[in-house]
């Protein structure tokens, strides 16, 4: 029973930022109808830059966080006007290789200023677990799971309380008939893909002090972020939040009491499996096509 | 204007090509294939700096066979594909007799049908997995050793420690299974219970679940086997998951340095497998080029962290190097002849080969010094290895 409620503890916690890291990415797919694969990229940034405000800067632990996530979100929207913005109308295989190009780039780019050695940041929580019986979680992954948590339900604020939110739903919707109705659909694509990116960049600073940091943890993150899309569904910011928490309740409990070796078969098992009855993903909403 | 200046820049290019070949005649090329990006870049980088080293001190020497050798490093991108491709690069491109890699057992092991087909003796510096020796492979020369050899020089230890009941938790690829197999075969021998076996994508980098399982197992000690990223991790984790095991890192790619900066306070308490020790450089059976290895190291300003690792890419080299005089001239048939008359007194130990594998197209292996040392209070300190 302890090492049960020790393994969902666990899962709750790692839930909380795989679907920080969905939400950023099916944004971005469902208005933009981009295949962003610079996601990762922007995670491993958010947790470098993290490491230069604290570690190499010696600013305040969340004054980092703020500025790390503010600067993913700059470097976002950079990518959609220099990169995206020439690209609409393009088929989506032009963007897609366009987006790999940019993934590649971005990566060598942060192996070339930061090197191949991994860097550690340190985290201002006591390093003493908090222990509750037989079961214990470290403060900073309690923090990283809270901060998660309002980050989360602050996008969901955006999209459906705000002006900025109802163009993007409208934009989600139909393209055209949005842009028909005033929608300034370049503005709406930039916020969008900074919104998204910001969000990936708030989920590296996040976890950074939880890990350590290194080129390639983008990899493993990008592909967490989506299989949490395809699985909740293309486009739904609940299908990503639920399955964000799904995939990791899978993967934990799944490499818990059957084999750690198939920890990451267990999550894509399951997405096959939902597929196979839900070929939309748990979550996708109707939109309207032409 | 604009073709003027495209054709000068194609007639340079040109006349840069033509000279190359020149140039090469003047040089004995050594390939070298590393993974200098991706999930390994550290540990390949740390092996390419320290077979810089290496040529630099051969070259000042007056290099081989009266010519300067010049090392072609191609990167694998920590991508067996990818390293496939550097060697085919290396042999058919740069023509070089003789080959240092590849890091990781993986990325070894797929290369070595290459170096097979082209007949091109391959010297591999780092990876531990039994099968690269034991595959028949006649071009293969190993100096670091194999996890077997780790394991049995691990074996004293087993009593001292007071082991009773161990745990694994290692990376899914052949050096972490290939360590998990050795070692719990030497345990079980020794009467140590097994408790559970766990593994981890080597790219992974939450072992909440893995960890919550070996805490359950109730295990005295743990062996870790995976490169010193996932080594971190796991030491921080194991903190917060209250795992009060003694932890043992198997492997030698774990540089205890970059866990004290890295894993603070977790890093305390913990054991881990070297194959040089650079904190206590008179221990070594070699010193001398070990400090000179050292000097070198802390001169161009390289990390201290990868002192444990640069020193696989160091001895390779002269390996190749010394293998080549013997051999008298740079062809790869005269190298693989030669390799099994080398001896190198290197940072590794007295460096020689002995035959492993099947009768007839045995590879070559080196019985290098294993040493275990212990992380406390923020502090390398020798535990009587």
């Amino acid at each position: 029973m302890d090492q049960f409620l020790q393994h969902a503890l666990n899962a709750m916690i790692l839930g909380g930022t795989y679907a920080l890291l969905g939400i950023g990415l099916t944004l971005i797919f469902g208005i933009m109808r981009v295949v962003n694969f610079t996601h990762g990229e922007l995670y491993a940034f958010g947790a470098y830059m993290m490491y230069m405000w604290v570690m190499l800067i010696g600013a305040n632990f969340m004054v980092s966080i703020v500025l790390a996530i503010a600067l993913g979100v700059a470097l976002g929207a950079v990518i959609e006007i220099v990169l995206l913005r020439r690209l609409r109308g393009a088929d989506i295989d032009t963007t897609m290789l366009v987006m790999i190009g940019a993934w590649i780039a971005m990566q060598n780019i942060e192996q070339l200023a930061w090197s191949g050695v991994a860097k550690s940041i340190n985290s201002p929580f006591p390093s003493a677990p908090l222990v509750m019986g037989a079961i214990s979680v470290s403060w900073t992954r309690l923090f990283v799971f809270a901060v998660a948590v309002v980050l989360i339900a602050a996008t969901n604020v955006l999209i459906q309380r705000t002006r900025l939110g109802k163009a993007m739903r409208a934009t989600f919707q139909d393209r055209e008939a949005a842009a028909l109705m005033g929608v300034r659909i370049d503005t709406v694509h930039t916020a969008t893909f900074a919104l998204g990116s910001g969000l990936a960049a708030a989920a590296g600073a996040l976890l950074g002090p939880v890990f350590v940091v290194y080129p390639t943890i983008g990899d493993l993150a990008s592909l967490k972020a989506f299989a949490i899309v395809i699985l909740g569904g293309l486009g739904s910011i609940p299908g990503a939040t639920i399955g964000g928490f799904i995939l990791a309740f899978m993967e934990e409990l799944g490499a818990g009491y059957i084999s750690s070796g198939y920890r990451d078969a267990m999550g894509f098992l399951l997405i096959i499996l939902i597929l196979l009855f839900k070929p939309t993903g748990l979550f996708a909403r109707k939109e309207r096509i032409g | 204007m604009h073709t003027s200046s495209v054709k000068i820049a194609f007639a340079v290019l040109g006349a840069s090509l033509l000279a190359g070949p020149a140039f090469a005649q003047e040089t004995i090329k050594i390939g070298v294939t590393q993974p200098l990006t991706g999930a390994f870049a550290a540990s390949g980088n740390y092996v390419a700096q320290g077979a810089r080293i290496a040529e630099d001190e051969i070259n000042a020497a007056g290099g081989v066979l009266g010519k300067k050798i010049q090392l072609v490093i191609e990167d694998s991108k920590s991508n067996p594909t990818e390293a496939v491709g550097t060697v085919e690069k290396l042999i058919v491109r740069d023509k070089v007799p003789a080959i240092m890699g590849a890091w990781s057992s993986t990325l070894t092991l797929a290369i070595m049908p290459k170096i097979q087909e082209y007949k091109v003796p391959l010297v591999v510096e780092t990876s531990s997995s039994g099968k690269i020796t034991t595959s028949g492979n006649s071009y293969v020369f190993r100096i670091s050793p194999t996890s077997e050899m780790e394991a049995v020089a691990f074996k004293p230890l087993v009593a001292k420690l007071g082991i009773k009941k161990a745990d694994f938790l290692n990376t899914n690829n052949d050096f972490g299974i290939g360590s998990a197999a050795e070692y719990s075969k030497m345990l079980k021998a020794n009467g140590v219970a097994i408790g559970v076996m766990e593994t981890m994508d080597p790219k992974a980098t939450d072992f909440s679940a893995q960890l919550t399982r070996i805490k359950a197992s109730g295990g005295d000690t743990l062996f870790v086997t995976t490169a010193v990223e996932q080594v971190t991790l796991i030491l921080k984790q194991a903190k917060e998951l209250q795992l009060n095991t003694r932890i043992i890192t198997t492997g030698g790619s774990n540089s205890p340095d970059q866990l004290v900066t890295q894993a603070g306070d977790a890093a305390n308490g913990s054991f881990h497998t070297v194959f040089f020790p650079p904190w206590f450089p008179d221990v070594v059976t070699n010193p001398e080029p070990a400090k000179r290895y050292m000097t070198e190291w802390a001169k161009r300003g390289h990390e201290p962290g990868g002192l444990t690792e640069g020193f696989r890419g160091y001895d390779g080299i002269f390996t190749i190097a010394e293998a080549i005089k013997i051999a008298g001239k740079a062809e790869p048939a005269a190298i693989t002849e030669a390799l099994w008359k080398t001896k190198v007194k290197g940072v590794y130990g007295n460096i020689e080969f002995i035959k492993q594998g099947p009768a007839g197209s045995e590879s070559g292996q080196n019985i290098p010094s294993v040493y275990l040392v212990k992380i406390d209070g923020g502090k390398v300190v020798k535990s009587g290895l």
